[in-house]
């Protein structure tokens, strides 16, 4: 494969935020469920359900989740945030008695990222959810490398169709890895190719041609 | 809800994952440093910083903050937004070569094409000053070479290429020529020619 000039800004690892990455900003846009613990005075035209000038105590809403970092206080209650329904109870038993047959990029697609950026928030069951994600992880994880070692020359769209995006960027190296390897045996990495980004410049002109 | 023209900035770029550059969307980012200017505004912003810190009013500071963390999430969309799109544009430099086909020196602003222009120059500067007497091409050679000639076939009309030794030779297309290899690498990262191997 190419060895591409453009790697964007990856994204950060574990509770960790990337600043510039592409990935991060997507991620930290995923709505929350909370609840207001105190009210946000002039700020009522945000909400509308209601016609009221504040945004008052206890209304329950949607905020994304950069918002709710940061207007969140350990020490001050502004905000109590409500676990979304992936991480509850309910779905983790799911999670533990076959991580596999989740269908996370319907659930997510930010499972795992989204996960970990919970544990910002005191909940007393942040170590449960940690530990799920973790053993989610560990139990698809074979998986996915499997299907990304072996799929050579082959429509993978189905193999990667119920991954998190995490876990889609992981069987995408693994597929790069599998075909420099292919071309590598085949004793062709030598050979000379034109650029991934001229070749699909090339393709998006066509395109633009018939629309 | 606030900071969405900004997220739409960043979808824009996520959506063309291979590096491609689209082009800039000075509209979006013009609305966004609008909103931030609302956001900002005296009659309100000010006038709920200002009477919570005369009056003592710290009720207000839940709204307070709420917008400050918008302004921050706008900057930090905008920020990644213009980072990632240089990133793109080095990489064009590495792809393309110094001369960019004009479709995609219309989606750069001006502020771009200056950086890719310094770009260019440090570049340059820098490939002049290693290697001795002549400098060295870092771009060249991005694959190990095995042999000094290979073979090359014409993917379209390109017209008149001279060689080192002065030869002028025709690059018809379907045409079929044994180069040096330093030569037409370029052009083979350009989709010009294409690399025969037998």
């Amino acid at each position: 494969m190419d060895a591409l000039s453009y790697l964007s800004v990856p994204p950060g690892i574990g509770m960790e935020e990337n600043f510039f990455s592409l990935d991060d900003i997507l991620l930290s846009h995923e709505r929350l469920p909370c609840r207001t613990e105190s009210a946000f005075p002039r700020l009522g035209f945000l909400e509308k359900s209601s016609d009221s000038r504040d945004i008052p105590e206890g209304t329950k809403m949607e905020m994304p989740l950069w918002l709710a970092k940061g207007l969140y206080e350990k020490k001050r209650r502004v905000l109590s945030m409500e676990l979304p329904k992936v991480y509850r109870e309910g779905w983790r038993t799911v999670f533990g008695a076959d991580p596999a047959v989740v269908d996370l990029q319907k659930m997510g697609p930010y499972y795992y990222g989204l996960g970990s950026q919970m544990l910002h928030f005191d909940s007393p069951e942040n170590p449960e959810i940690a530990n799920t994600i973790l053993q989610t992880f560990i139990g698809r994880f074979r998986r996915t490398m499997d299907s990304s070692q072996n799929a050579y020359n082959e429509d993978t769209s189905a193999l990667v169709e119920r991954l998190d995006c995490l876990e889609r960027s992981l069987f995408k190296s693994g597929q790069s890895g599998l075909n420099s390897f292919q071309l590598w045996e085949k004793g062709r990495s030598s050979h000379l190719t034109a650029s991934s980004l001229v070749i699909n410049y090339r393709k998006r002109k066509i395109t633009d041609l018939q629309a | 809800m606030f900071c969405e023209k900004s997220v739409e900035l960043i979808r824009e770029l996520h959506r063309m994952g291979d590096g491609q550059l689209p082009a800039f969307n000075e509209d979006s980012i013009r609305q966004v440093l609008e909103e931030m200017k609302a956001l900002y505004e005296p009659e309100q912003n000010q006038s709920d910083v200002n009477e919570a810190k005369t009056e003592g009013k710290s009720e207000l500071i839940p709204s307070i903050k709420f917008r400050h963390c918008c302004l921050l999430r706008n900057q930090r969309c905008i920020s990644a937004y213009l980072y990632d799109r240089l990133l793109r544009i080095r990489a064009l430099r590495w792809e393309y070569g110094s001369v960019l086909p004009t479709a995609i020196r219309f989606h750069m602003c001006a502020e771009e094409m200056e950086w890719f222009n310094q770009y260019k120059k440090s570049l340059a500067t820098y490939m002049r000053s290693i290697g001795g007497e002549e400098g060295l091409d870092i771009t060249q050679d991005m694959k190990p070479p095995k042999s000094l000639y290979i073979e090359v076939r014409c993917l379209k009309d390109h017209g008149e290429f001279e060689i080192d030794d002065g030869t002028v030779i025709l690059l018809k297309k379907n045409s079929q020529h044994f180069l040096p290899r330093w030569k037409c690498e370029q052009l083979i990262r350009q989709g010009v020619l294409e690399h025969v191997i037998s």
